[in-house]
């Protein structure tokens, strides 16, 4: 059994290909996330069209472009060349400031502020007034304190992070695809590999039991999938600042459980296929599609279709991000996820019992 | 008949059925393999070998039949069976990324050899084969014949009653497979059972005794030498032209 696990790591560590994907991949993927594809604004272009000009609509504008998010694109005059300004790309959004603002604001008499967003590109015109709405609302809320007169009621989402930092929602995600990939699309992969070269009919003549060799196979990637986890929020807290509000411990644990699902996931996708290549094709299909399009990490799961919804409750990483994210970002204790973390467990015991009935002892 | 006499036999095979759905694999075998006897298992591809060899090793269930390895029953003593038998198979049963050395290792390990014993077998069986300075080499760098060789030490480095060798020799040079066959004789000669499937006639030769197994059932068993007489051949390839073509 000692030896099984030390030839496991032997083979891990020798394997050029399986080094990258344990190692490099979380940081470059974290990395990648993180700085390039974030879908978080800098530096959009926005004009204001200010019919006030008094000194709350200026401290709006000023507040606006000394944000970092935005900056003064093209100058337009009247509401009329918005349309046109749109067209030529020279601004994102306008804001349109009506009359009188700094009266009605003092008066309580909710001032007009209209944010008007280049929509060809729905989420980046969300998030533009997203961010927008929640400058303005500051602005008001600061001058105004206690009485707190919303002047645009922010976007929900701001709740959890008024930075609005694209990083927040990935971290998750990414832990979640990367434990998919290394713990399942791996053990799949290695285990199939002894029954593409033969070794595998080799291990079953010889006394070890099945067991053996599966727990064999498997224990090394259960300690370097906790090793990549704790890697990536590590990574996520020292570099891009994402907190762990949380327990730490509950965090790992779910984590822990997790490795475990995707294993025996691992282990029944390679004991219905005979060679790497159907392990791998297997894993890209059933696991990695659907980790990252049905778990609500790219496309919020309630505005599909009733049936993708339906599916995505047979989607292990579904419940699994949102666990994370309750423990990251809100700090939920475990009174709040239990329900998710019993549909994991539950899970990972229907695979477990699945692959030891389909791990074959004798090679029919 | 399985008698008071039987106690030199380690193969005792009587009435062996494998059927998978209607399709019969091995069609009432019966034969015994004695102690320390070289017993080539012969037959075309399909013929019900690799089907016979499962079964003595216990990774496939026969449908009927009183089969007993090493003394143990294939039904009900698999695991006892599976520490008596050295298994190797037509693949290569080494891994290419690990050295000679740890292959040693992991494969004494799964058998429950100790360090000691380990290292022990594993610097004889070197210096036997003259590899003691590539110990520390991956099986991917070396040479096809040596690994067969190597596959075959450990195989049998754990002192196995009968080793099963499934087409040992499968697209080897003739010299490396006559240095195989002298390991073989050497196997033999210190009381290891060799017990191999082929389909290199020439190979059929060395053995001591042979099987010719023709769909599913044995056709002929007996010496090469007595074989080649009561067919009235020159070599074993006549031999098995001849059951082959009544077969059909």
């Amino acid at each position: 059994m000692k030896r099984f696990v030390i030839k496991e790591f032997l083979h891990i560590f020798r394997d050029v290909r399986s080094m990258i994907i344990l190692f490099g991949m979380p940081l470059i993927q974290v990395l990648l996330f993180g700085y390039a594809i974030t879908n978080e604004i800098k530096d959009a272009r926005i004009s204001v069209i200010d019919h006030s000009m008094d000194y709350a609509s200026q401290a709006v504008t000023k507040r606006l472009y000394a944000s970092g998010y935005f900056l003064e694109g093209e100058h337009i005059g009247s509401t009329q060349q918005i349309e046109e300004s749109f067209r030529k790309g020279e601004n994102k959004m306008v804001v349109v400031i009506g009359q009188d603002f700094a009266r009605k604001l003092e008066s309580g008499n909710h001032p007009a502020i209209h944010l008007i967003a280049d929509a060809s590109d729905p989420n980046t015109a969300n998030l533009l007034v997203s961010y927008a709405s929640g400058i303005i609302t500051a602005y008001s809320r600061e001058i105004f304190l206690p009485e707190n007169i919303p002047v645009i009621v922010p976007e929900s989402r701001m709740l959890y992070n008024p930075d609005l930092r694209g990083v927040y929602m990935f971290v998750p995600g990414i832990i979640t695809i990367l434990l998919m990939l290394v713990s399942a699309m791996m053990t799949s992969i290695a285990i199939a590999r002894e029954k593409e070269l033969g070794t595998m009919e080799v291990l079953l003549v010889s006394p070890l039991k099945p067991l053996h060799i599966v727990a064999g196979k498997v224990l090394p990637y259960v300690l370097l999938s906790f090793i990549n986890a704790t890697a990536i929020l590590l990574l996520s807290y020292f570099v891009f600042g994402v907190p762990v509000h949380g327990n730490l411990l509950l965090l790992l644990g779910e984590s822990l459980l997790f490795i475990l699902l995707a294993l025996s996931l691992g282990i029944f996708i390679s004991t219905v296929s005979n060679n790497q290549q159907t392990a791998l094709m297997l894993s890209m299909f059933a696991l990695m599609l659907p980790t990252i399009l049905l778990s609500g990490f790219v496309f919020p799961i309630e505005n599909m279709p009733d049936i993708l919804q339906w599916i995505s409750l047979a989607m292990p990483p579904r419940w699994f991000i949102t666990i994370i994210k309750s423990i990251m970002i809100k700090g939920s204790g475990i009174e709040f996820i239990w329900k998710e973390t019993l549909i994991l467990v539950v899970m990972t015991m229907i695979f477990i019992l699945a692959s030891v009935k389909k791990f074959k002892i004798r090679l029919e | 008949m399985i008698n008071e006499n039987s106690k030199n036999y380690v193969i005792e095979v009587e009435g062996l059925v494998k059927k998978f759905g209607s399709f019969v694999a091995n069609d009432n075998l019966s034969f015994f393999v004695e102690k320390g006897e070289i017993f080539g298992f012969l037959g075309a591809n399909g013929a019900g070998k690799t089907t016979t060899i499962k079964i003595l090793c216990g990774l496939l269930q026969p449908t009927s039949g009183k089969i007993r390895v090493a003394g143990c029953d294939v039904y009900t003593q698999t695991e006892a069976i599976k520490r008596q038998i050295g298994y190797m198979s037509q693949r290569f049963s080494l891994y290419e990324d690990l050295t000679i050395n740890e292959n040693f290792r992991f494969y004494g390990g799964i058998y429950g050899m100790n360090k000691a014993a380990i290292r022990e077998k594993a610097e004889m069986m070197l210096e036997q084969l003259q590899l003691s300075d590539f110990k520390n080499s991956l099986i991917s760098t070396l040479p096809l014949g040596i690994k067969q060789k190597l596959s075959f030490s450990i195989a049998i480095m754990h002192s196995p009653q009968i080793v099963f060798l499934d087409e040992p020799t499968g697209g080897v040079d003739p010299i490396t497979r006559r240095q195989f066959w002298e390991m073989i004789y050497e196997t033999a000669a210190s009381g290891i059972t060799v017990f191999a499937t082929t389909h290199y006639m020439d190979e059929a030769e060395y053995c001591d005794r042979i099987s010719i197994m023709v769909d599913g059932r044995i056709e002929a068993m007996d010496t090469p030498q007595n074989l080649k007489n009561q067919y009235q051949a020159i070599d074993m390839n006549e031999v098995f032209l001849k059951l082959a073509r009544k077969a059909m």
